[in-house]
């Protein structure tokens, strides 16, 4: 049996007959941190996607959180995974505290905790505000509020330094380098590598699709 | 799913008490297009009368797909669809939630526009009470195949035009049961045919939205 959270052989992922990913073959460990990068079009948000169930594997095999992506219903691997958009993971409609109530509420999660991941990510006093009217910095943590809340064993985070000033870059590492000592494995997009990782950080650079380096 | 299903009846209609979409837009049109319905109609109290069930269930049609499209909207942005996808929701507690988000809108927007058939079309306010019952099954089942038919047409650029295609076929048998009903409320006429018709209508869309909203959200 795998020890790995993911892994990945010969990955094919096929979306109007174009292949966004060719030949993909990665191995993500626990409590691991890894960075995708790559150019625009590279492939980044569809390993991402690959790896939370959210596209199908058109070819290769693949089995992430023990879900075989090439057999099993996909669903039952994306309540197991966080994922958060560089556009926004939530409604904009809905202030902070009524996204992450929502969220607390589908994962059957106490509503208790909504106070804590707040202040987690240094949102207090912003929970009445709609999300729509939240800053690029602020949209990212009431994302990462939403998935403190959740708790996934694998978190999918596409370019979450996209517009970050330095204290929001430096709030992220700090508090991906607390999910991973906790035990959760983190994968995130990143255009260039990033500035700073923690130790043991593995970079995979994605390349049309391929996988063009791996450090 | 009951659970899911009070939840996210819950949030869309939080979401759209914020838009205000129903409010400032949906409202208005369906109020001039009575107004406008009862001048071109002229004088002649009881031809507005006979007119009205027509007219009123037009309104709802096109207040019907604007709504699905509202609905569809809220989770269209991609992170926003992949943040709900990994939450894992059963789909059968979306469907039935998003139904009962735009039965309510439909039941509200349906409400005011009766009231706005006795006071500019001179239905009988008697009629319009004893119809109403017929006219919440009707608007339910409208809901249930709008939502069934929103998830058919997929959330790409052409699902705005794909919408009413694919979904008039499906409400026009709605369509039609609901005007005779009311119709017969207010003129006589066969009225138990056209209440089994809503009725039977209503429960086929909610089972099989039930069963295939899940496989259509995924195709």
């Amino acid at each position: 049996m795998s020890e790995s959270v993911a892994s990945l052989t010969d990955a094919l992922v096929v979306r109007g007959g174009f292949p966004l990913l060719s030949g993909v073959t990665l191995d993500l460990a626990p409590a691991t941190m890894s960075v995708i990068t790559g150019a625009n079009g590279a492939g980044k948000t569809t390993l991402l996607q690959l790896l939370g169930g959210l596209v199908a594997l058109s070819g290769g095999s693949g089995v992430v959180c023990g879900v075989d992506l090439s057999r099993d219903d996909r669903r039952a691997l994306r309540r197991r995974v966080g994922w958060l958009g560089h556009e926004g993971s939530f409604y904009d409609e809905l202030t902070v505290r009524e996204n992450l109530h929502f969220a607390a509420k589908a994962m059957a999660r106490p509503v208790e905790g909504i106070s804590n991941v707040v202040a987690r990510v240094g949102l207090e006093g912003r929970e009445l505000v709609p999300a729509r009217l939240l800053s690029a910095g602020q949209r990212r943590r009431l994302g990462l509020a939403w998935l403190l809340l959740r708790r996934p064993e694998l978190w999918l985070l596409d370019e979450p330094y996209a517009a970050l000033d330095d204290e929001g870059r430096d709030f992220l590492d700090a508090l991906l380098a607390d999910v991973v000592a906790a035990g959760a494995t983190v994968v995130v997009s990143a255009h260039d590598a990033l500035r700073r990782v923690p130790e043991g950080t593995r970079t995979v650079r994605l390349v049309g699709g391929r996988v063009a380096g791996s450090a | 799913m009951i659970r899911i299903a009070l939840l996210v009846a819950g949030k869309d209609l939080r979401i759209e008490g914020r838009s205000r979409v129903l409010l400032w837009q949906v409202v208005p049109f369906g109020a001039m297009a009575l107004l406008l319905a009862g001048l071109a109609l002229g004088p002649t109290q009881a031809g507005h009368s006979r007119a009205a069930p027509g007219l009123f269930y037009l309104v709802m049609l096109f207040v019907t797909l604007l709504m699905v499209a509202r609905s569809r909207a809220i989770e269209s942005r991609p992170g926003t669809r992949a943040s709900i996808d990994t939450l894992g929701l059963d789909p059968a507690g979306i469907f039935l939630g998003k139904t009962l988000a735009l039965a309510v809108e439909l039941w509200v927007t349906g409400a005011l526009l009766l009231a706005g058939t006795v006071v500019v079309l001179h239905t009988s306010l008697h009629g319009t009470l004893v119809g109403a019952p017929n006219v919440v099954v009707t608007l339910g089942a409208l809901a249930a195949a709008g939502v069934l038919h929103g998830a058919l047409s997929g959330s790409n650029e052409g699902a705005a035009t794909l919408l009413p295609m694919l979904s008039l076929p499906a409400f026009s048998p709605l369509l039609i049961a609901g005007e005779r009903a009311y119709s017969a409320v207010l003129h006589g006429g066969a009225l138990w045919e056209w209440w089994t018709i809503s009725l039977v209508a209503m429960a086929a869309y909610l089972g099989l939205g039930i069963l295939l909203y899940g496989v259509l959200e995924e195709s």
